[in-house]
C-alpha cells in the first residue's frame, strides 16, 4: 500500500489526541453536572420532606417565630418557625453590605482615580491578603475583640446582629472593593477626558461619569459580597449568639440560617423531623444563593444593553 | 484687522526628554476656522491639547513659552483650568458620547455648572442640537442612549455637547476621520455655519477639507510650524518648498 493511502486509512496521531482530549473533558463535565444535580435533588428531597412527610405548613415555616422542632405545640404541630433565622440572615447580609459599600467605593476610587501607584503597591496586596484569611480567624477576632467591645459600649452580652454585621463587613469588604476597582478601571479613559474637557472638575468627573458608567459593575460586586455574607457560617456563628429568637435589637443574641445549621446538624438523626427541618433551612439557603446568582446575571445583562 | 483670540509665542513641549514642539508661534483670529495640517507625529494633537490644557493629564510633560487667551496667560499659576475648558471646548477624533441618553449628554456641561432649571436645559439642548445639525434626527428619541446612534450622529451629539457650554473657541482633533464621506460633509457644512459665532481650530489630514472650510492653515512638520497663512494663498502658491512637497503628496 502506498504511504498516502495508509495515512488516510489510519487515524492520525493528532486526531487520536483530539478524540482523547474531548473524551476526558466530557467525562469531567458529566461528573460535575452529576454532582451538582445530586446535591440539588438531595437537598430538595430532604428539605421538602418537612412539608410533605411531616406535614408542616410552608407558610408557618416562613412566618412563625418559634424554632424548636423537637417540641410540639398545643395542636400537636411541630414548632418549626424559621422567621428568626431568616430575619437574622437578611439582617446581617443587608447591614454588612450597606456598611461595606461606601468604604469599598471610597477605597476603589482612591485606588483607581486618586492614587493608582499607592493603590497598586500598598492597597492591592492588603486586599488580596484580606481575601485569603480563613473565616475562622475573622470569627475569632470578632469573638475576642468585637463582642467585648460591644458589651462594654452598649451593654448586654455583646453577641448579636451588630457583632455579626461587623465581622461580615470586614469579610466582604475586600470582595466588594476589588470588584469595584475592576468596574472603575473598565470605564474607558475617553469618558473621563470628555468630562474634563467640558469643564468638569475631577470630583464631578468621578461622581457623574465614572461611577455612573461603572454602576452595573459596582452593583454586581455588592451582590457578590451579599451572597458571601449570606452564606458565611463559621465566623457569624462565633459572634451572633446562636439564640433562635426573633432579634429585638442589634445587640441581642440572634441566629442565622447558617449558624443554626452548623450548630444543629450534628445533633439530629437522619430522617427525623429535627433533621428534615434543618434540611429545609439548607434548601432555603440554596434557593437564596440561586437568587443572588440570577440577580448578578440580570444586572450584568442590563449593564450590557446600554 | 481681526481680533486675535489665542496667541502663542515660542511654545516648546517636552514629553520627558523628547521635545515634541520646538517653538510654535501662532495666532488665531476670532470667528475664523484655522486648519492644522502635517504628517503623522508632527505634533498637531500635542499643540491642540496645549490650548485647553489637556496635556496636564499626562505625567512628565513640560511646557514653556507664552500662550494667551484674550490676553491672559493660560499657564499662569492662578489660571482656573476648569473655567478655561469651558471657554475652550474640545471635540475628539473618536466620537465619545457618555453612555447616557442623548439629552443627558448634551446638557452635561450645563449641569456641571449647576444649571437645574428644566426649561433652561431643554432650551439649551434644542438650540445646541439644532446648531450641530442633528436635531431633526434625534428630536423624537432624546431620552434614548447616545450609544445607539451612528458614528456620525454621535460625533454631532458630541459637538452639540460642547456648543451647549457656549465656549468661545472649539478645538477639533480630526473630528471626521472616523466618519464616512457623507457624515464628514455634514459636519463640514455645520462648521461653516458655526464660524460666525465661534473660533474653530481644526486638525485634519484631509487636504480637501482644509482647503474647503478653513480661513487659515498652519503646516506642521516635526514639531515646528513651517508655514502659516491664508488657506487660499498657501494652497495656491506655498512659500516654502516643504509645504509644496507636502501638498503635492510628495511625502507625509
Ligand atoms: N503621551 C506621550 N508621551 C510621549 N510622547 C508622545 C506622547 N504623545 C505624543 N507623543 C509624541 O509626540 C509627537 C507628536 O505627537 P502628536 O500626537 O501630537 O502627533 P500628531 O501630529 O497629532 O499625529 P497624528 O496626525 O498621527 O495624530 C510624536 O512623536 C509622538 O510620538
Ligand atoms: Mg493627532
Amino acid at each position: 500500500m502506498d504511504p498516502i493511502k495508509e495515512a488516510m486509512l489510519h487515524r492520525s496521531k493528532a486526531a487520536k489526541l483530539e478524540r482523547r482530549g474531548r473524551w476526558i473533558s466530557f467525562t469531567c463535565i458529566s461528573i460535575i453536572v452529576l454532582v451538582v444535580v445530586a446535591i440539588f435533588s438531595f437537598v430538595a428531597t430532604r428539605g421538602l420532606a418537612t412539608f410533605f412527610d411531616n406535614k408542616v405548613n410552608l407558610w408557618s415555616f416562613l412566618s412563625k417565630t418559634t424554632w424548636s422542632p423537637a417540641v410540639k405545640d398545643a395542636h400537636g404541630a411541630p414548632q418549626v418557625g424559621a422567621l428568626p433565622m431568616i430575619v437574622g440572615s437578611f439582617g446581617v447580609t443587608f447591614l454588612s453590605a450597606i456598611v461595606a459599600t461606601p468604604f469599598a467605593v471610597g477605597a476603589a476610587i482612591f485606588m483607581t482615580e486618586i492614587s493608582p501607584q499607592v493603590g497598586k503597591r500598598v492597597l492591592q496586596p492588603v486586599i488580596e491578603l484580606l481575601v485569603g484569611i480563613p473565616s475562622v480567624v475573622y470569627g475569632f477576632i470578632g469573638l475576642s475583640v468585637v463582642v467585648p467591645l460591644i458589651r462594654n459600649v452598649f451593654g448586654g452580652t455583646g453577641f448579636g446582629i451588630l457583632a455579626g454585621t461587623f465581622v461580615l463587613f470586614v469579610m466582604i469588604l475586600p470582595t466588594v472593593t476589588s470588584m469595584t476597582v475592576d468596574a472603575l478601571s473598565a470605564v474607558p479613559r475617553h469618558y473621563r477626558e470628555a468630562s474634563l474637557a467640558l469643564g468638569g472638575t475631577r470630583w464631578q468627573t468621578i461622581s457623574k461619569v465614572v461611577l455612573r458608567a461603572a454602576m452595573p459593575g459596582i452593583l454586581t460586586g455588592v451582590v457578590f459580597g451579599m451572597a458571601r455574607a449570606f452564606g458565611e457560617a463559621l465566623a457569624v456563628q462565633m459572634v451572633i449568639g446562636n439564640a433562635a429568637l426573633l432579634p429585638q435589637n442589634l445587640i441581642s443574641p440572634a441566629s442565622t440560617l447558617t449558624s443554626v445549621l452548623t450548630s444543629g446538624i450534628g445533633n439530629t438523626v437522619m430522617g427525623s423531623l429535627e433533621n428534615n427541618a434543618l434540611w429545609s433551612l439548607a434548601l432555603l439557603l440554596l434557593l437564596m444563593s440561586l437568587a443572588f446568582n440570577l440577580l448578578i446575571r440580570w444586572i450584568g445583562k442590563k449593564g450590557e444593553m446600554k | 484687522m481681526k481680533k486675535q483670540v489665542i496667541t502663542s509665542r515660542d511654545v516648546h513641549l517636552f514629553y520627558g526628554d523628547f521635545e515634541a514642539l520646538t517653538g510654535i508661534d501662532l495666532a488665531f483670529n476670532e470667528h475664523e476656522i484655522t486648519a492644522m495640517i502635517g504628517p503623522s507625529g508632527c505634533g498637531k494633537s500635542t499643540y491642540l491639547r496645549i490650548l485647553n490644557r489637556m496635556n496636564d493629564l499626562i505625567p512628565n510633560v513640560k511646557i514653556t513659552g507664552d500662550i494667551e487667551l484674550e490676553g491672559k496667560n493660560i499657564y499662569a499659576p492662578d489660571t482656573d483650568v476648569v473655567q478655561l475648558r469651558k471657554q475652550v471646548g474640545m471635540v475628539f477624533q473618536q466620537p465619545n458620547p457618555f453612555p447616557f441618553s442623548i439629552y443627558d449628554n448634551v446638557v452635561y456641561g450645563l449641569r456641571l455648572a449647576g444649571v437645574k432649571d428644566r426649561a433652561q436645559l431643554d432650551e439649551a439642548a434644542e438650540t445646541s442640537l439644532k446648531a450641530a445639525a442633528i436635531w431633526d434626527e434625534v428630536k423624537d428619541k432624546l431620552h434614548e442612549s447616545a450609544l445607539s446612534l451612528s458614528g456620525g450622529q454621535q460625533q454631532r451629539v458630541c459637538i452639540a455637547r460642547v456648543l451647549a457650554v457656549r465656549p468661545e473657541v472649539i478645538l477639533m482633533d480630526e473630528p471626521t476621520s472616523a466618519l464616512d464621506p457623507i457624515s464628514s460633509t455634514q459636519i463640514e457644512n455645520m462648521l461653516l455655519e458655526l464660524r460666525s459665532q465661534y473660533t474653530i481650530i481644526l486638525v485634519t489630514h484631509n487636504m480637501h477639507q482644509a482647503s474647503r472650510i478653513s480661513d487659515k492653515t498652519a503646516f506642521f512638520l516635526q514639531g515646528r510650524v513651517v508655514e502659516f497663512d491664508d488657506t487660499k494663498k498657501m494652497f495656491l502658491n506655498p512659500k516654502e518648498k516643504e509645504t509644496e512637497d507636502y501638498l503635492n503628496g510628495r511625502f507625509g
